[in-house]
Protein backbone atom coordinates (compact mmCIF):
# COMPACT_ATOMS: atom_id res chain seq x y z
CA UNK A 1 0.00 0.00 0.00
CA UNK A 2 1.36 3.10 -1.23
CA UNK A 3 2.12 5.81 1.88
CA UNK A 4 0.12 8.58 2.11
CA UNK A 5 -3.04 6.00 0.38
CA UNK A 6 -7.05 6.32 2.39
CA UNK A 7 -6.47 3.13 3.72
CA UNK A 8 -2.86 4.06 5.34
CA UNK A 9 -4.89 6.75 6.93
CA UNK A 10 -7.62 4.21 8.68
CA UNK A 11 -4.71 2.25 9.89
CA UNK A 12 -3.04 5.53 12.08
CA UNK A 13 -3.32 5.16 15.59
CA UNK A 14 -4.01 8.97 16.54
CA UNK A 15 -5.27 7.20 20.67
CA UNK A 16 -1.49 5.65 20.45
CA UNK A 17 -0.09 9.22 19.27
CA UNK A 18 -1.77 11.18 22.05
CA UNK A 19 -1.05 8.96 24.86
CA UNK A 20 2.92 10.01 23.72
CA UNK A 21 2.35 13.39 24.59
CA UNK A 22 1.78 14.30 28.31
CA UNK A 23 0.07 17.56 28.29
CA UNK A 24 -3.09 16.67 26.20
CA UNK A 25 -4.35 14.98 29.28
CA UNK A 26 -4.58 18.17 30.69
CA UNK A 27 -7.69 19.79 31.87
CA UNK A 28 -8.74 23.66 31.00
CA UNK A 29 -10.87 25.62 32.90
CA UNK A 30 -12.03 22.15 34.17
CA UNK A 31 -12.63 20.61 30.79
CA UNK A 32 -10.35 18.17 28.67
CA UNK A 33 -7.93 20.30 26.95
CA UNK A 34 -8.54 19.97 23.16
CA UNK A 35 -5.49 21.95 21.49
CA UNK A 36 -5.89 23.49 17.95
CA UNK A 37 -3.15 25.66 18.01
CA UNK A 38 -0.63 23.87 16.78
CA UNK A 39 0.54 26.68 13.70
CA UNK A 40 1.54 28.47 16.95
CA UNK A 41 3.52 26.08 18.47
CA UNK A 42 3.13 22.56 18.84
CA UNK A 43 3.03 20.11 21.94
CA UNK A 44 6.24 18.11 22.79
CA UNK A 45 6.04 14.05 22.88
CA UNK A 46 7.37 12.53 26.12
CA UNK A 47 10.68 11.78 23.64
CA UNK A 48 11.75 15.23 23.16
CA UNK A 49 10.79 15.95 26.89
CA UNK A 50 13.13 13.32 28.12
CA UNK A 51 15.60 14.06 25.46
CA UNK A 52 16.18 17.22 26.63
CA UNK A 53 16.45 16.24 30.30
CA UNK A 54 18.99 13.70 29.74
CA UNK A 55 21.16 15.89 27.65
CA UNK A 56 20.96 17.95 31.11
CA UNK A 57 21.16 15.53 33.43
CA UNK A 58 24.22 12.99 31.83
CA UNK A 59 25.37 15.23 28.90
CA UNK A 60 25.80 18.93 29.37
CA UNK A 61 29.21 20.58 28.48
CA UNK A 62 30.24 23.11 25.86
CA UNK A 63 31.02 21.88 22.31
CA UNK A 64 34.28 21.99 20.20
CA UNK A 65 36.15 23.39 22.90
CA UNK A 66 36.93 20.38 25.43
CA UNK A 67 39.12 17.90 25.22
CA UNK A 68 37.21 16.39 28.17
CA UNK A 69 34.84 13.45 27.60
CA UNK A 70 31.91 15.60 28.00
CA UNK A 71 32.37 17.87 25.60
CA UNK A 72 33.02 15.10 23.00
CA UNK A 73 29.90 13.36 24.14
CA UNK A 74 27.91 17.12 23.72
CA UNK A 75 29.82 17.64 20.03
CA UNK A 76 28.88 14.45 18.86
CA UNK A 77 25.16 14.68 19.89
CA UNK A 78 25.41 18.53 18.47
CA UNK A 79 26.52 16.88 15.27
CA UNK A 80 24.51 14.13 15.12
CA UNK A 81 21.65 17.18 15.40
CA UNK A 82 23.02 18.40 12.09
CA UNK A 83 22.70 15.21 10.56
CA UNK A 84 19.01 14.16 11.39
CA UNK A 85 17.98 17.62 10.22
CA UNK A 86 20.31 17.01 6.84
CA UNK A 87 18.16 13.91 6.63
CA UNK A 88 14.87 15.11 7.42
CA UNK A 89 15.61 18.05 4.35
CA UNK A 90 16.86 15.55 1.96
CA UNK A 91 19.76 18.00 1.78
CA UNK A 92 22.90 16.90 0.27
CA UNK A 93 25.15 17.66 2.95
CA UNK A 94 25.34 18.36 6.99
CA UNK A 95 27.61 21.83 6.11
CA UNK A 96 24.04 23.13 4.70
CA UNK A 97 22.35 23.20 7.64
CA UNK A 98 22.82 26.05 9.90
CA UNK A 99 21.17 26.01 13.23
CA UNK A 100 19.18 29.13 13.96
CA UNK A 101 17.05 30.48 16.94
CA UNK A 102 14.35 29.65 14.57
CA UNK A 103 12.56 30.65 11.18
CA UNK A 104 12.44 34.48 11.79
CA UNK A 105 16.07 34.40 12.80
CA UNK A 106 16.99 31.83 9.63
CA UNK A 107 15.27 34.95 6.93
CA UNK A 108 17.12 37.47 9.08
CA UNK A 109 20.33 35.86 8.59
CA UNK A 110 19.72 35.31 4.48
CA UNK A 111 18.46 38.85 4.29
CA UNK A 112 20.95 40.68 5.86
CA UNK A 113 23.83 38.85 4.73
CA UNK A 114 22.75 37.34 1.15
CA UNK A 115 21.10 40.86 1.04
CA UNK A 116 23.74 42.61 1.99
CA UNK A 117 26.24 41.48 -0.67
CA UNK A 118 23.34 40.70 -3.60
CA UNK A 119 21.10 43.20 -3.22
CA UNK A 120 21.69 46.74 -4.81
CA UNK A 121 19.89 50.20 -5.68
CA UNK A 122 16.56 49.50 -8.26
CA UNK A 123 16.65 45.43 -7.47
CA UNK A 124 13.75 43.33 -6.42
CA UNK A 125 12.62 41.29 -3.66
CA UNK A 126 9.60 39.06 -4.71
CA UNK A 127 7.07 38.13 -1.48
CA UNK A 128 3.56 37.44 -1.56
CA UNK A 129 0.07 38.68 -0.20
CA UNK A 130 -0.04 35.53 2.22
CA UNK A 131 3.62 36.16 3.80
CA UNK A 132 3.84 36.34 7.77
CA UNK A 133 5.52 39.06 8.87
CA UNK A 134 8.92 37.23 9.51
CA UNK A 135 9.32 36.51 5.31
CA UNK A 136 8.41 40.52 4.67
CA UNK A 137 9.90 42.82 7.11
CA UNK A 138 13.30 41.32 6.84
CA UNK A 139 13.19 42.11 3.08
CA UNK A 140 12.02 45.24 3.54
CA UNK A 141 15.23 45.93 5.52
CA UNK A 142 17.33 44.89 3.16
CA UNK A 143 15.59 46.75 0.72
CA UNK A 144 15.80 49.68 2.97
CA UNK A 145 19.29 49.59 3.18
CA UNK A 146 20.05 48.55 -0.60
CA UNK A 147 17.42 50.92 -2.28
CA UNK A 148 15.55 48.11 -3.63
CA UNK A 149 12.21 47.36 -3.91
CA UNK A 150 9.61 45.21 -2.49
CA UNK A 151 6.89 43.48 -4.79
CA UNK A 152 4.41 41.42 -3.82
CA UNK A 153 2.93 38.48 -5.64
CA UNK A 154 -1.42 38.87 -5.28
CA UNK A 155 -3.29 35.80 -4.50
CA UNK A 156 -7.03 34.46 -5.08
CA UNK A 157 -10.00 35.22 -3.17
CA UNK A 158 -9.66 31.36 -1.93
CA UNK A 159 -5.96 31.74 -1.08
CA UNK A 160 -3.98 30.59 -3.60
CA UNK A 161 -1.07 32.58 -5.49
CA UNK A 162 -1.96 33.69 -8.96
CA UNK A 163 1.19 32.04 -10.44
CA UNK A 164 0.49 34.15 -13.72
CA UNK A 165 0.55 37.13 -11.73
CA UNK A 166 3.47 36.07 -9.87
CA UNK A 167 5.11 35.37 -13.24
CA UNK A 168 4.51 38.63 -14.47
CA UNK A 169 6.40 40.46 -11.16
CA UNK A 170 9.52 38.62 -12.46
CA UNK A 171 12.05 39.98 -14.32
CA UNK A 172 16.19 40.72 -14.52
CA UNK A 173 15.84 42.88 -11.49
CA UNK A 174 14.26 39.65 -9.54
CA UNK A 175 17.03 38.68 -7.22
CA UNK A 176 14.92 36.63 -4.70
CA UNK A 177 11.90 35.34 -4.10
CA UNK A 178 10.54 34.85 -0.79
CA UNK A 179 7.48 32.17 -0.07
CA UNK A 180 6.06 30.56 2.19
CA UNK A 181 5.56 26.71 1.53
CA UNK A 182 2.26 26.40 3.68
CA UNK A 183 0.91 29.72 5.01
CA UNK A 184 0.26 29.85 8.48
CA UNK A 185 -3.15 31.51 7.95
CA UNK A 186 -4.72 30.39 5.26
CA UNK A 187 -3.37 26.77 5.08
CA UNK A 188 -2.55 26.74 1.26
CA UNK A 189 0.45 24.80 0.41
CA UNK A 190 2.12 26.84 -2.69
CA UNK A 191 3.67 25.41 -5.44
CA UNK A 192 6.89 26.16 -4.54
CA UNK A 193 8.70 24.32 -7.13
CA UNK A 194 7.21 25.39 -9.72
CA UNK A 195 7.95 28.89 -8.25
CA UNK A 196 11.78 28.05 -7.93
CA UNK A 197 11.57 26.81 -11.69
CA UNK A 198 10.23 30.13 -13.07
CA UNK A 199 12.28 32.45 -10.18
CA UNK A 200 15.24 30.40 -11.26
CA UNK A 201 14.37 31.28 -15.23
CA UNK A 202 14.76 34.97 -14.30
CA UNK A 203 18.40 34.53 -12.42
CA UNK A 204 16.35 34.97 -9.30
CA UNK A 205 17.40 32.82 -5.30
CA UNK A 206 14.48 31.21 -3.93
CA UNK A 207 13.86 31.20 0.05
CA UNK A 208 10.92 28.95 1.09
CA UNK A 209 9.36 29.81 4.72
CA UNK A 210 8.71 26.43 5.58
CA UNK A 211 7.40 26.89 9.20
CA UNK A 212 4.43 25.89 8.49
CA UNK A 213 4.83 22.57 6.21
CA UNK A 214 8.05 20.28 8.21
CA UNK A 215 5.29 19.53 10.49
CA UNK A 216 2.64 18.43 8.11
CA UNK A 217 4.22 16.83 5.08
CA UNK A 218 7.20 15.78 3.30
CA UNK A 219 9.73 18.07 2.55
CA UNK A 220 12.54 17.64 0.29
CA UNK A 221 14.59 20.73 -0.25
CA UNK A 222 16.49 18.84 -3.47
CA UNK A 223 13.18 18.14 -5.10
CA UNK A 224 11.88 21.50 -3.92
CA UNK A 225 14.95 22.81 -6.00
CA UNK A 226 15.02 25.96 -3.86
CA UNK A 227 18.07 27.96 -2.65
CA UNK A 228 17.49 28.33 1.16
CA UNK A 229 14.39 26.64 3.38
CA UNK A 230 13.87 27.64 6.93
CA UNK A 231 11.95 26.47 9.62
CA UNK A 232 11.87 26.23 13.32
CA UNK A 233 11.65 23.31 15.83
CA UNK A 234 8.64 24.73 18.36
CA UNK A 235 6.66 23.98 15.36
CA UNK A 236 7.67 20.29 14.59
CA UNK A 237 7.03 18.97 18.09
CA UNK A 238 10.66 20.31 18.81
CA UNK A 239 11.77 23.02 21.64
CA UNK A 240 11.53 26.45 21.24
CA UNK A 241 14.63 28.42 20.47
CA UNK A 242 16.07 26.41 17.73
CA UNK A 243 15.44 26.03 14.29
CA UNK A 244 17.32 25.17 11.12
CA UNK A 245 18.15 27.29 8.24
CA UNK A 246 19.46 25.01 4.90
CA UNK A 247 21.57 27.02 1.93
CA UNK A 248 23.03 25.72 -1.09
CA UNK A 249 26.65 25.65 0.18
CA UNK A 250 27.98 27.91 -2.39
CA UNK A 251 25.68 30.38 -1.65
CA UNK A 252 26.69 30.13 1.85
CA UNK A 253 30.02 29.99 1.82
CA UNK A 254 29.23 33.19 -0.74
CA UNK A 255 27.88 34.94 2.26
CA UNK A 256 29.59 37.31 4.83
CA UNK A 257 29.10 36.17 8.74
CA UNK A 258 25.82 37.21 10.23
CA UNK A 259 27.39 37.63 13.60
CA UNK A 260 30.59 37.44 15.09
CA UNK A 261 32.04 35.92 18.09
CA UNK A 262 33.34 32.30 19.22
CA UNK A 263 32.90 29.02 17.09
CA UNK A 264 32.64 31.52 13.60
CA UNK A 265 36.52 31.96 13.10
CA UNK A 266 38.96 30.28 12.21
CA UNK A 267 42.24 32.72 13.41
CA UNK A 268 41.68 36.22 15.19
CA UNK A 269 44.41 38.90 15.36
CA UNK A 270 43.42 42.20 15.55
CA UNK A 271 44.21 43.03 11.96
CA UNK A 272 42.58 40.19 10.36
CA UNK A 273 40.18 37.44 11.29
CA UNK A 274 39.80 34.60 9.18
CA UNK A 275 36.12 32.51 9.11
CA UNK A 276 35.35 29.02 10.16
CA UNK A 277 34.17 26.64 7.32
CA UNK A 278 30.08 26.03 6.82
CA UNK A 279 28.48 26.16 8.77
CA UNK A 280 30.10 27.29 11.54
CA UNK A 281 30.72 30.51 10.11
CA UNK A 282 27.08 30.92 10.31
CA UNK A 283 27.08 30.03 14.22
CA UNK A 284 28.78 32.89 16.74
CA UNK A 285 28.43 32.32 20.06
CA UNK A 286 27.75 29.19 22.51
CA UNK A 287 24.51 27.53 20.21
CA UNK A 288 21.14 26.03 21.48
CA UNK A 289 22.56 22.79 21.65
CA UNK A 290 19.98 21.04 23.96
CA UNK A 291 17.60 22.43 21.89
CA UNK A 292 19.17 21.39 18.40
CA UNK A 293 19.75 17.69 20.27
CA UNK A 294 15.93 17.77 21.25
CA UNK A 295 14.89 19.47 17.80
CA UNK A 296 16.49 15.80 16.66
CA UNK A 297 14.42 13.86 18.70
CA UNK A 298 11.20 15.39 17.35
CA UNK A 299 12.22 14.98 13.85
CA UNK A 300 12.94 11.26 14.42
CA UNK A 301 9.57 10.76 16.47
CA UNK A 302 7.72 12.58 13.25
CA UNK A 303 10.14 10.45 10.66
CA UNK A 304 9.18 7.20 12.35
CA UNK A 305 5.45 7.77 11.78
CA UNK A 306 5.76 9.33 8.45
CA UNK A 307 4.63 12.58 7.49
CA UNK A 308 3.12 10.92 4.17
CA UNK A 309 0.82 9.07 6.94
CA UNK A 310 0.20 12.46 9.23
CA UNK A 311 -0.09 14.25 5.98
CA UNK A 312 -2.99 11.91 5.36
CA UNK A 313 -4.15 12.08 8.61
CA UNK A 314 -4.65 15.74 8.45
CA UNK A 315 -6.20 15.89 5.88
CA UNK A 316 -8.84 13.40 6.24
CA UNK A 317 -9.02 15.63 9.51
CA UNK A 318 -9.17 19.38 7.34
CA UNK A 319 -12.14 17.69 4.90
CA UNK A 320 -13.93 16.66 8.33
CA UNK A 321 -14.07 19.99 9.97
CA UNK A 322 -14.41 21.92 7.01
CA UNK A 323 -17.23 20.18 6.61
CA UNK A 324 -18.47 20.58 10.13
CA UNK A 325 -17.45 24.27 10.18
CA UNK A 326 -19.54 24.94 6.82
CA UNK A 327 -22.63 23.62 8.78
CA UNK A 328 -22.32 26.63 11.15
CA UNK A 329 -24.86 29.37 10.21
CA UNK A 330 -23.03 32.96 9.31
CA UNK A 331 -19.36 31.15 9.36
CA UNK A 332 -17.33 31.81 6.48
CA UNK A 333 -13.76 29.93 5.95
CA UNK A 334 -10.86 32.38 5.17
CA UNK A 335 -8.47 30.06 2.90
CA UNK A 336 -10.10 27.56 0.79
CA UNK A 337 -7.79 26.56 -1.10
CA UNK A 338 -7.58 22.65 -2.89
CA UNK A 339 -5.50 20.55 -0.71
CA UNK A 340 -4.90 22.73 1.77
CA UNK A 341 -3.43 21.76 4.72
CA UNK A 342 -4.85 21.83 8.30
CA UNK A 343 -5.94 25.05 8.82
CA UNK A 344 -9.66 26.17 9.70
CA UNK A 345 -9.12 30.14 9.53
CA UNK A 346 -12.68 31.52 9.50
CA UNK A 347 -15.29 34.44 10.27
CA UNK A 348 -18.45 34.53 12.10
CA UNK A 349 -20.83 37.26 11.25
CA UNK A 350 -21.73 39.97 14.21
CA UNK A 351 -18.86 37.67 16.69
CA UNK A 352 -15.55 39.42 16.39
CA UNK A 353 -13.00 36.40 16.55
CA UNK A 354 -11.24 37.66 20.23
CA UNK A 355 -14.68 37.12 21.45
CA UNK A 356 -14.58 33.30 19.97
CA UNK A 357 -11.49 32.81 21.23
CA UNK A 358 -12.32 33.51 24.96
CA UNK A 359 -15.57 31.51 24.70
CA UNK A 360 -13.72 28.36 22.94
CA UNK A 361 -11.08 28.73 25.75
CA UNK A 362 -13.50 28.56 28.85
CA UNK A 363 -14.62 25.69 26.63
CA UNK A 364 -11.33 23.98 26.75
CA UNK A 365 -11.07 24.91 22.94
CA UNK A 366 -7.67 26.46 22.45
CA UNK A 367 -7.46 28.53 19.18
CA UNK A 368 -5.82 31.63 18.00
CA UNK A 369 -7.71 34.99 16.92
CA UNK A 370 -6.07 37.70 15.56
CA UNK A 371 -4.23 38.66 12.63
CA UNK A 372 -1.55 35.52 12.96
CA UNK A 373 1.26 37.85 12.09
CA UNK A 374 -0.09 38.57 8.82
CA UNK A 375 -1.89 42.26 8.84
CA UNK A 376 -1.29 42.13 5.23
CA UNK A 377 -3.09 39.44 4.11
CA UNK A 378 -5.81 40.47 6.59
CA UNK A 379 -5.85 43.81 4.37
CA UNK A 380 -6.29 41.42 1.42
CA UNK A 381 -9.20 39.09 3.08
CA UNK A 382 -11.22 42.49 4.04
CA UNK A 383 -11.26 41.46 8.02
CA UNK A 384 -9.39 42.85 10.85
CA UNK A 385 -8.98 39.49 12.36
CA UNK A 386 -9.87 35.66 11.97
CA UNK A 387 -9.85 32.64 14.35
CA UNK A 388 -8.19 30.08 13.54
CA UNK A 389 -7.83 25.93 14.24
CA UNK A 390 -4.72 24.64 13.31
CA UNK A 391 -4.33 20.65 13.13
CA UNK A 392 -1.92 18.59 13.92
CA UNK A 393 -1.07 15.02 14.05
CA UNK A 394 -2.69 13.81 17.64
CA UNK A 395 -5.75 15.55 16.46
CA UNK A 396 -9.20 13.74 16.15
CA UNK A 397 -12.82 13.83 14.99
CA UNK A 398 -13.77 14.45 18.37
CA UNK A 399 -11.49 17.75 19.03
CA UNK A 400 -13.11 19.13 15.49
CA UNK A 401 -16.37 18.27 17.32
CA UNK A 402 -15.86 19.97 20.55
CA UNK A 403 -14.79 23.05 18.18
CA UNK A 404 -17.88 22.98 16.76
CA UNK A 405 -20.30 22.69 19.65
CA UNK A 406 -17.82 25.18 21.38
CA UNK A 407 -18.80 27.78 18.24
CA UNK A 408 -22.14 27.00 18.63
CA UNK A 409 -22.74 28.17 21.97
CA UNK A 410 -20.58 31.16 20.69
CA UNK A 411 -23.40 31.70 18.32
CA UNK A 412 -26.09 31.19 21.60
CA UNK A 413 -24.08 34.10 23.34
CA UNK A 414 -24.36 36.66 20.59
CA UNK A 415 -27.81 35.38 19.17
CA UNK B 1 -21.61 28.03 29.43
CA UNK B 2 -19.47 29.25 32.35
CA UNK B 3 -20.85 31.63 35.05
CA UNK B 4 -18.10 33.53 34.46
CA UNK B 5 -18.93 33.91 30.44
CA UNK B 6 -22.29 35.05 31.62
CA UNK B 7 -20.85 37.54 33.61
CA UNK B 8 -18.07 38.68 30.78
CA UNK B 9 -21.31 38.82 28.02
CA UNK B 10 -24.02 40.63 30.12
CA UNK B 11 -27.23 41.44 28.54
CA UNK B 12 -25.86 45.20 28.40
CA UNK B 13 -22.51 44.37 27.29
CA UNK B 14 -24.56 42.56 24.12
CA UNK B 15 -26.73 45.26 23.82
CA UNK B 16 -23.86 48.51 23.84
CA UNK B 17 -21.94 45.59 21.48
CA UNK B 18 -25.02 45.47 19.66
CA UNK B 19 -26.43 49.15 18.84
CA UNK B 20 -22.74 50.86 20.40
CA UNK B 21 -24.02 54.85 21.40
CA UNK B 22 -22.73 57.90 20.07
CA UNK B 23 -21.21 55.38 17.43
CA UNK B 24 -20.52 58.73 14.74
CA UNK B 25 -17.95 61.14 13.89
CA UNK B 26 -17.80 64.19 15.82
CA UNK B 27 -16.62 67.08 13.24
CA UNK B 28 -14.92 70.28 14.54
CA UNK B 29 -13.32 68.97 17.79
CA UNK B 30 -10.52 66.87 19.10
CA UNK B 31 -10.19 63.11 18.21
CA UNK B 32 -7.07 60.08 18.61
CA UNK B 33 -7.21 57.07 17.50
CA UNK B 34 -6.52 53.93 19.81
CA UNK B 35 -5.27 50.46 18.83
CA UNK B 36 -4.78 46.83 19.73
CA UNK B 37 -2.36 45.65 17.85
CA UNK B 38 -2.87 41.99 20.16
CA UNK B 39 -6.49 41.89 18.28
CA UNK B 40 -6.53 44.71 15.63
CA UNK B 41 -9.58 46.24 17.20
CA UNK B 42 -8.95 49.84 16.04
CA UNK B 43 -11.02 52.96 17.45
CA UNK B 44 -11.47 56.43 16.88
CA UNK B 45 -12.86 59.25 19.82
CA UNK B 46 -14.37 62.05 19.14
CA UNK B 47 -14.85 64.92 21.09
CA UNK B 48 -15.80 68.56 22.24
CA UNK B 49 -14.61 70.63 25.26
CA UNK B 50 -17.19 73.28 25.95
CA UNK B 51 -16.22 76.67 27.39
CA UNK B 52 -16.30 75.28 31.00
CA UNK B 53 -14.01 72.73 30.24
CA UNK B 54 -16.59 69.80 30.16
CA UNK B 55 -16.43 67.19 27.45
CA UNK B 56 -20.09 68.80 25.44
CA UNK B 57 -19.83 65.97 23.25
CA UNK B 58 -18.20 62.37 22.55
CA UNK B 59 -18.70 59.47 20.26
CA UNK B 60 -16.00 57.01 18.69
CA UNK B 61 -15.87 54.87 15.67
CA UNK B 62 -14.09 51.69 14.60
CA UNK B 63 -14.07 48.36 15.02
CA UNK B 64 -13.05 45.84 17.64
CA UNK B 65 -14.61 43.16 19.58
CA UNK B 66 -17.24 42.81 21.71
CA UNK B 67 -15.93 44.08 24.50
CA UNK B 68 -13.73 47.22 23.64
CA UNK B 69 -16.86 48.38 21.67
CA UNK B 70 -19.30 47.82 24.35
CA UNK B 71 -16.44 49.63 26.79
CA UNK B 72 -16.34 52.52 24.62
CA UNK B 73 -20.02 53.05 23.83
CA UNK B 74 -20.70 53.27 27.97
CA UNK B 75 -17.72 55.25 27.93
CA UNK B 76 -18.91 58.20 25.97
CA UNK B 77 -22.35 57.45 27.78
CA UNK B 78 -20.40 57.70 31.21
CA UNK B 79 -17.88 60.90 30.46
CA UNK B 80 -20.51 62.97 28.49
CA UNK B 81 -20.66 66.38 30.66
CA UNK B 82 -18.01 65.37 33.23
CA UNK B 83 -14.55 67.55 33.44
CA UNK B 84 -11.64 66.37 32.15
CA UNK B 85 -10.55 66.30 35.36
CA UNK B 86 -13.45 63.91 36.34
CA UNK B 87 -12.72 61.57 33.23
CA UNK B 88 -9.25 61.11 33.95
CA UNK B 89 -10.95 59.92 37.97
CA UNK B 90 -13.29 57.61 36.43
CA UNK B 91 -10.58 56.17 34.16
CA UNK B 92 -9.08 55.12 37.05
CA UNK B 93 -11.58 53.63 39.25
CA UNK B 94 -12.31 51.82 35.98
CA UNK B 95 -9.05 50.46 35.69
CA UNK B 96 -8.88 49.42 39.33
CA UNK B 97 -12.13 47.59 38.71
CA UNK B 98 -10.99 45.65 35.67
CA UNK B 99 -7.61 44.59 37.22
CA UNK B 100 -8.77 44.24 40.57
CA UNK B 101 -8.81 40.95 42.48
CA UNK B 102 -11.13 38.32 40.68
CA UNK B 103 -13.65 38.15 43.60
CA UNK B 104 -13.04 41.30 45.71
CA UNK B 105 -15.90 44.02 46.34
CA UNK B 106 -16.86 46.12 42.78
CA UNK B 107 -16.64 50.10 43.26
CA UNK B 108 -19.52 51.91 41.90
CA UNK B 109 -19.19 53.13 38.91
CA UNK B 110 -22.98 53.08 37.94
CA UNK B 111 -23.12 51.52 34.35
CA UNK B 112 -19.76 50.67 33.70
CA UNK B 113 -20.07 48.10 36.52
CA UNK B 114 -21.28 46.01 33.00
CA UNK B 115 -17.80 45.83 32.54
CA UNK B 116 -16.43 44.36 35.85
CA UNK B 117 -16.33 40.56 34.67
CA UNK B 118 -13.09 41.89 32.90
CA UNK B 119 -11.66 40.76 36.00
CA UNK B 120 -11.82 37.17 35.27
CA UNK B 121 -10.40 37.46 31.44
CA UNK B 122 -6.99 39.36 32.35
CA UNK B 123 -6.37 38.75 28.09
CA UNK B 124 -9.17 40.88 27.79
CA UNK B 125 -8.41 43.98 29.96
CA UNK B 126 -6.94 45.76 27.25
CA UNK B 127 -10.30 45.36 25.28
CA UNK B 128 -11.85 46.91 28.03
CA UNK B 129 -9.48 50.26 28.40
CA UNK B 130 -8.79 50.66 24.38
CA UNK B 131 -11.69 53.27 24.37
CA UNK B 132 -10.31 55.12 28.34
CA UNK B 133 -6.87 55.02 26.56
CA UNK B 134 -7.87 56.72 23.39
CA UNK B 135 -9.87 59.17 25.11
CA UNK B 136 -7.04 60.68 27.12
CA UNK B 137 -5.36 60.81 24.16
CA UNK B 138 -7.89 62.89 22.86
CA UNK B 139 -8.26 64.73 26.30
CA UNK B 140 -4.78 65.63 25.50
CA UNK B 141 -5.35 66.60 21.74
CA UNK B 142 -3.15 63.97 20.68
CA UNK B 143 -3.20 63.33 17.27
CA UNK B 144 -0.75 60.65 17.33
CA UNK B 145 -2.17 56.91 17.88
CA UNK B 146 -2.08 55.17 20.77
CA UNK B 147 -1.17 51.59 21.53
CA UNK B 148 -2.47 48.96 24.16
CA UNK B 149 1.26 47.82 24.02
C1 LIG C 1 4.62 30.89 8.03
C2 LIG C 1 5.45 31.31 9.20
N1 LIG C 1 6.63 31.88 9.00
C3 LIG C 1 7.43 32.25 10.02
C4 LIG C 1 7.04 32.09 11.32
C5 LIG C 1 7.95 32.56 12.42
O1 LIG C 1 8.40 31.49 13.17
P1 LIG C 1 9.20 31.73 14.52
O2 LIG C 1 8.39 32.69 15.33
O3 LIG C 1 9.30 30.38 15.13
O4 LIG C 1 10.53 32.29 14.14
C6 LIG C 1 5.81 31.52 11.59
C7 LIG C 1 5.35 31.35 12.99
O5 LIG C 1 4.34 31.83 13.41
C8 LIG C 1 4.99 31.12 10.51
O6 LIG C 1 3.79 30.56 10.73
Amino acid sequence: MPAGSPSSAQTFDVARIRRDFPILQRRVHGRPLVYLDNAATTQKPAAVVDRLARYYREENANIHRGVHALSVEATDAYDAARETVRRFLNAGDAREIVFVRGTTEAINLVAATWGRTHLGAGDEVVVTEMEHHSNIVPWQLACQAAGARLRVAPITDAGELRLDAFEQLLCPRTRVVAVNHVSNALGTVNPVKEIARRAHAHGAVVLVDGAQAVAHLPVDVRAIGCDFYAFSGHKVFGPTGVGALWGRAELLDAMPPYQGGGDMIRSVTFERTLYNELPYKFEAGTPNIAGAVGLASALDYVAAIGLDRIAAHEHELTSYGTDALSCIGGLRLTGTAPGKAGILAFVIDDIHPHDIGTILDRAGVAIRAGHHCCQPLMGRLGVPATARASLALYNTREDVDALAAALRDAKAVFA
Amino acid sequence: MSAELDDLYQEVILDHNRRPRNFRRLEGGQHAEGFNPLCGDRLTVYLQIDDEGRIGDVSFQGSGCAISKASASLMTDSVKGATVAEAARLFDRFQQMITGPADGPIDRLGKLEALAGVRRFPVRVKCASLAWHTLRAALEANEGMVTTE
